[in-house]
């Protein structure tokens, strides 16, 4: 799978590039809980972090003119251990200069025919709206809280109301992530565009319509496998959604992080114009393979490594 | 009692859940591309039985049940009660019907069963997973079928009915696997 992926992207003239996994800050987020270690630097010791992924040196990169780059590397996700998740796992990241969203869903399209051709995949490009309307009947866009409610209890998650409160977001990735991801199956890849604001991480919001981000996920068989973004450049925006972050952070008790501020220099001096993407290379091994679980495409899974 | 967060969620974990006592079966780390995570967890009502699916958001806790499997033996009856005793410290618990539930056709004085304690007192009651009990009634067989086919009923003293091969006699021991209800052969005295 390897060497199909590199020669995908040898064909496309994308530049193989290496960034380093232990890093001087990492992300912001607060769903994303990190592994962090003690650098000797005699007399001081610093912090380093293991990345979650390698988006922020990547975007670095692309500040400095490297053009379109992508890269296979291992992330590191503290606390994430089930039948799809590993808290080492392998990412493939990839940036293409001057691509829109449409353009990188259909890039994503036809890399996941190539590495996995004996199947003939469908490809479905579907907004988050429409997706979301079918599985559970909620306008996704327009939070109504009874309704959700309603449609929770109906449909056997009466718990949510517990769990989900008044956060809209909690809501979303509660209802997503029971309802509508099960809703995704056959052998069809599933590319879904047009996720709320609320949920835009580190996506641009659509000049059009401010309610959604340029930001899709790819899902097959109900996994997601990665999600795209139309990356924000704006360094002041950027700097916002940080301070947002952190403070949540900081309200929910979590380990304090700062801001990356050589990335926030890097949008500062410029980050072109472009679209980006990371997969979970694991999840695809399992497709490929037809595991049910990451430790099956796994030589040692963190518990036995 | 302890306290468990949800990435200790494991099966065979004795939980609290709705004011009742529950065992997880299953536990599915379920999480969004980006976004909350939860745990997905398949759970049995230990009182009730029933298996159930319960969502919690992850890292959120839990209160654990006070639930230990005791190996015992059955003592009597006493018309309302059932009576089981530890071997090696003889303390007695006694148990009500509906924590005997459905074992209690299996329940033969001297056995060793196991006893679900909740709070110390008697949840759910397993009886062994083979049971040797003599057949107190049943019709007369044809002498010579020594093959399976066919069968009649039998039933055993603690009034359990079972299918049995028709060379089995009254007054016979048999062995009976108590999981599935079935026959598996005669007992030599």
């Amino acid at each position: 799978m390897l060497s199909a992926i590199r020669q995908f992207f040898a064909e496309r003239l994308v530049l193989e590039v290496e960034t380093p996994l232990l890093c001087q800050a990492t992300g912001t987020d607060p769903q994303l809980d990190f592994f962090s270690t003690q650098l000797h630097a005699v007399p001081d010791i610093d912090t380093l972090y293991l990345q979650t992924s390698p988006e922020f040196a990547m975007k670095r990169l692309l500040a400095a003119g490297s053009g379109d780059i992508y890269q296979i590397c291992k992330a590191f996700r503290n606390g994430e251990s089930g039948r799809q998740h590993n808290p080492e796992f392998t990412i493939l990241e990839w940036y293409r200069l001057d691509f829109d969203l449409p353009a990188l869903m259909a890039e994503v399209a036809e890399l996941v025919q190539f590495l996995l051709p004996e199947q003939l995949w469908e490809v479905q490009i579907l907004s988050y709206q429409s997706v979301f309307a079918q599985a559970t009947g909620l306008d996704p866009l327009v939070f109504e809280k009874s309704l959700y409610v309603e449609t929770a209890v109906r449909l056997g998650l009466a718990e949510a109301e517990a769990i989900c409160g008044d956060d809209e977001s909690l809501w979303l990735d509660f209802l997503f992530s029971h309802c509508v991801q099960a809703s995704l199956m056959g052998t069809v890849i599933w590319l879904i565009h047009g996720y709320p604001a609320k949920q835009s991480s580190l996506a641009r919001l659509n000049t059009e319509d401010p309610r959604v981000a340029e930001r899709f996920e790819v899902l097959i068989q109900g996994m997601e496998l990665g999600n795209g973004f139309y990356e924000l450049c704006d360094a002041g925006e950027q700097e916002r959604r940080f301070d947002a972050e952190i403070a949540a952070r900081e309200s929910q008790g979590l380990p304090a992080v700062i801001k990356d501020q050589r990335l926030l220099a890097a949008l500062q001096s410029g980050l072109p114009e472009c679209s980006g993407i990371a997969i979970g290379l694991d999840r695809l091994l399992m497709l490929a393979t037809h595991a049910m679980a990451i430790e099956e495409v796994l030589a040692f899974p963190t518990l036995k490594a | 009692m302890a306290i468990y967060s949800t990435n200790e969620f494991k099966g065979g974990l004795k939980i609290m859940l709705d004011n009742d006592p529950c065992s997880i079966i299953e536990n599915e780390f379920v999480k969004p591309g980006k976004g909350q995570a939860f745990n997905r967890v398949k759970i049995r009502n230990l009182k009730t039985g029933r298996v159930i699916e319960r969502t919690f958001k992850s890292g959120d806790t839990v209160e654990g049940a006070d639930v230990v499997d005791r190996e015992m033996q059955y003592l009597y009856n006493d018309g309302e009660f059932w009576h089981f005793m530890v071997p090696d410290t003889f303390e007695q618990y006694q148990a009500e019907k509906t924590a005997v539930g459905e074992s209690l056709k299996w329940l033969k004085e001297q056995d060793t069963c196991i006893l679900t304690l909740w709070n110390d007192s008697p949840l759910s009651v397993t009886p062994p997973n083979f049971v040797e009990l003599s057949i107190t009634e049943t019709d007369p067989g044809l002498k010579g079928d020594t093959s399976g086919g066919g069968g009649k009923p039998a039933t055993l003293e603690t009034g359990a009915v079972v299918r049995v091969p028709l060379f089995v006699q009254i007054g016979e021991m048999i062995r009976v696997d108590t999981r599935s209800g079935e026959y598996v052969s005669r007992v030599k005295e």
